[in-house]
């Protein structure tokens, strides 16, 4: 039968010979030997200094009793361990990231399944209980007898998170790598995902996710995070490794992210990001954020209008493109000047042959960088528009407002 | 797939929100001059005049002292006040905090219900429209009001405090004596040109008691929970640090400005025609009537019934989010039921309890009300105790601990209120028995 951290906490324990060593106080995990065996229980013996019995020298385990299979001096003294989890500090009533669920969630109590092997019992986490049994166990252990707390708490309804769903929160780097915490899980939920569950931590912890979290996740995090903490996190982050994950990110996004920084920052920033990226993130932050420039993406498709659809198509296929960008392909004269768009929709209903000037929307519709957001916004609204190229002075196309951007602007 | 997220992100969002407008510091310290504040400093200024003034000065030290700590605790550890008590301190420990706080707040909810009663008493309207109708107003406001609506309203509410300015200038009192009255008043003795004008209290258990309901209804623990809730939501952090102190600096100053003018205004019309006692806030709006003018009586209700109807939409949604918080309710106990029922459930309860009991209860809801100031003297010394723990764990704060000189004042400071609060426990419990 399973155990409860909390039955064991404070269970009295007994040598081999029956004499009695002292009360469990904490136990550990030390992850790099196995993620979820109980491998150490302190015992601590009133004024002595405590002892510390290991998962082969316990003989049984039930709510309040523990017997061990040697004897007293068999055990060692306690001495503190980076590298060892303590389930009552580091665990019991701290925030944990339930993956499955997607949230963040307090530990009210862990679930513990014993497992028999020559001679000794293993314990070994199964789930934490985040729901009510948990509380009320934490609430009357002690107070009233295990086995009514049992009965109790059976007729709750049960919430609890498979040991292997849950990603721990520790924003000292040394002890992650001590504990091998990783956030492989983490990295497999939406960005918007992850960027929601930021939003309940604190913002060491939050630090300590971003800093662990690969480029790309941590670039596509960054993009969905509100923008107070963008510039929070990206400001303490080492250079490097915030340029590496500007890198990853689109220009457009990276450019609003270090316009929201100090000069300083953003110029240093800059300069560490390879010289083509940093160039192009210069040229958007030229452009005030509240006119088209601000908004547009530089990276867009285009082709000649001459082009057929086939020839598009083969194009595309060698092509290493971003699917964001890909919803309309920009159309360009002889004289490299805007002439049109085509969403790529039309292109795949398209005979094989047509050319891409036969599939121009009307009207033709672009705005220079310098127009104001609300432009923009009538544009896209009047046209039910899901992109509007961005022109320059002598009507060459430099950019793309997709209509996510939109969305996130008016939402600012 | 969990379902619950689309739920959940409202209500955060709406609290957000709430936590956003104007600075928190002000709020909390606006809130507090509530109905049962307004009743006690009329209250001191009706049976001890100008006396009792040079207490407010001190007093807005302590406020500030012991918000600055919250506030910097949340600035820097990025975390709620009950999200700390409830890591550092375990679960049991949380679980009866929470549970005091959620009485000791129903009792201050019931507080301000009663404080709506008693003003739109003195206005002419029936209780059971007035009482019934802000519950509804208050609900409706939190719930689906929008964050334009909201702002204004409560830049509104703030602006409403000044009537107890204006009623304080219809009492014409001697302001350069009321002045003279806010330095300590032994001191002044010292200082000839000076010491005809003030008149020195004598320290008897009377004035202690009312010393003691002076800093108990001025320093209360949902404002340490709320404020610091505000800060984390609001995601100040230490490079915003110094512009919230300065919000907690300009509220702590502004409460008791507002203090100072009720008591002077009380003091120059109740204490000089010799009315010492008072039943309620509603009775000291009634007596100004006739001694400072129908005008300056209205404003004074008004007055009353604006503190009431704000602190009676910022307390339960605070103690709500408070308990939520620290219990875990965001994910646990029912998956299918909720964060955002078991949150707007409690906010509701709250309401509707604080308004019934009123309603209902009628005199019996005084028993009520000196039974959570029995819990709040209990309540506040532990919960500055653990905010002291708290802000001296440099795991937590990192160096920005308290320095030893403040840590002394902080102490001092805080035994003082521990002291006093106890004082005004032991004489409810003594109303109570008699």
């Amino acid at each position: 039968m399973d155990i409860y951290a909390t039955e064991l906490m404070g269970a009295k324990t007994y040598d081999v010979a029956g004499n009695y060593v002292g009360r469990v106080r904490e136990f550990f995990i030390e992850p790099a030997e196995a993620p979820n065996r109980v491998s150490h229980y302190l015992l601590s013996r009133g004024h002595f200094q405590p002892l510390v019995a290991k998962h082969n020298q316990v003989a049984s385990v039930a709510a309040g009793k523990m017997e061990l299979n040697v004897g007293e001096r068999a055990l060692e003294l306690y001495k503190p361990n980076e590298s060892w989890l303590a389930v009552q500090k580091d665990l019991l009533d701290q925030q944990i990231i339930d993956t499955s669920g997607r949230k963040v969630v307090r530990v009210n109590d862990v679930d513990l399944s014993p497992l028999r092997t020559n001679g000794n019992v293993e314990l070994r986490l199964t789930q934490v209980d985040v729901g009510l049994p948990g509380a009320v166990r934490r609430l009357l252990q002690g107070v009233v007898p295990s086995k009514v707390v049992r009965k109790l708490q059976s007729k709750l309804p049960q919430s609890g998170i498979r040991w292997e769903f849950v990603n721990l929160v520790e924003p000292d780097p040394m002890r992650r790598l001590k504990l091998r915490i990783t956030h492989e899980k983490l990295e497999d939920l939406h960005p918007a995902d992850i960027a929601e569950i930021m939003e309940d931590l604190s913002a060491a912890e939050r630090q300590g996710i971003i800093a662990s979290l690969d480029e790309e996740t941590a670039a596509a995090v960054l993009a969905e995070l509100d923008e107070r903490l963008t510039t929070q996190i990206v400001e303490k982050l080492d250079p490097e490794k915030a340029a590496d994950i500007l890198e990853e990110m689109a220009p457009d996004a990276a450019a609003d992210l270090l316009g929201d920084l100090s000069k300083e920052t953003s110029e240093e920033l800059l300069h560490e990001m390879p010289g083509q990226e940093a160039d192009e993130v210069r040229e958007l932050l030229e452009f005030d954020p509240a006119t088209a420039g601000g908004m547009m993406n530089p990276d867009f498709v285009f082709v000649g209008e001459a082009s057929t659809r086939e020839e598009v198509l083969q194009w595309m296929r060698g092509q290493e493109m971003n699917f964001d960008q890909l919803d309309t392909i920009v159309l360009l004269d002889n004289a490299a000047q805007f002439s049109g768009t085509v969403p790529v929709a039309r292109l795949l209903l398209a005979a094989t042959d047509q050319r891409m000037t036969e599939l121009k929307m009307e009207p033709l519709l672009s705005l220079p960088a310098s127009a104001d957001d609300k432009e923009v916004f009538e544009l896209f609204d009047k046209y039910n528009l899901r992109m509007l190229t961005v022109i320059d002075k002598v009507n060459r196309p430099i950019g793309a407002i997709t209509v996510d951007d939109v969305v996130s602007h008016l939402l600012k | 797939m969990d379902r619950i997220r689309g739920v959940i992100r409202p209500f955060r969002k709406r609290i957000a929100m709430f936590f956003a407008i104007v600075g928190p510091g002000l709020i909390v310290s606006n809130v507090d001059n509530d109905a049962g504040g307004i009743y006690t400093y009329a209250q001191s200024g009706a049976q001890f005049g100008n006396t009792v003034l040079w207490t407010l000065i001190p007093m807005t030290l302590v406020l500030y002292i012991s918000l600055e700590m919250c506030a910097r605790l949340g600035a820097y550890s990025g975390k709620g006040l009950s999200d700390l008590i409830r890591e550092e301190f375990g679960f049991r420990v949380t679980f009866f905090l929470m549970a005091v706080v959620l009485v000791v707040n129903l009792g201050n909810v019931m507080a301000e219900f009663t404080g709506v009663f008693w003003a739109t008493d003195v206005l002419g309207i029936n209780k059971y429209v007035s009482v019934p109708l802000s519950a509804v107003l208050v609900w409706v406001l939190v719930v689906h009001g929008s964050a334009k609506w909201v702002e204004r309203i409560f830049l509104t509410i703030c602006m409403v405090y000044f009537s107890y300015v204006i009623s304080a200038f219809m009492a014409k009192p001697d302001w350069l004596i009321a002045l003279l009255h806010l330095l300590p008043p032994h001191l002044t003795q010292f200082v000839p040109t000076i010491k005809p004008f003030v008149q020195v209290p004598t320290f008897n258990a009377t004035y202690a008691v009312i010393i003691a309901g002076l800093v108990g209804t001025t320093i209360a623990p949902w404002q340490h929970f709320y404020l610091q809730a505000a800060v984390v939501e609001k995601r100040v952090g230490p490079r915003q640090y110094a512009h919230t102190r300065n919000d907690v600096l300009v509220g702590s100053i502004s409460c008791m400005v507002i203090v100072f003018f009720i008591i002077v205004c009380t003091a120059a019309t109740l204490y000089v025609k010799g009315i010492h006692h008072i039943d309620n806030a509603g009775t000291a709006a009634l007596a100004l009537k006739p001694l400072a003018g129908k005008g300056a009586s209205v404003l004074f209700a008004i007055g009353l019934l604006n503190a009431s109807i704000f602190a009676a939409s910022i307390l339960p949604l605070s103690t709500a989010y408070v308990v939520c918080e620290a219990l875990g309710f965001e994910s646990g106990i029912d998956r299918k039921l909720g964060e955002a029922k078991i949150f707007y459930g409690l906010y509701t309860a709250l309401i509707i309890v604080g308004a019934g009991l009123v309603l209902f209860l009628g005199a019996h809801a005084n028993t009520i009300l000196l039974w959570s100031q029995v819990l709040n003297g209990f309540l506040l010394p532990v919960v500055l105790i653990f905010i002291l723990i708290l802000v001296n764990r440099r795991d937590l704060v990192g160096d920005k601990v308290n320095s030893r000189s403040f840590n002394w004042v902080a102490w001092i400071s805080t035994v003082a209120m521990i002291v006093l609060t106890l004082v005004v426990a032991y004489t409810s419990i003594r109303e109570l028995f008699h």
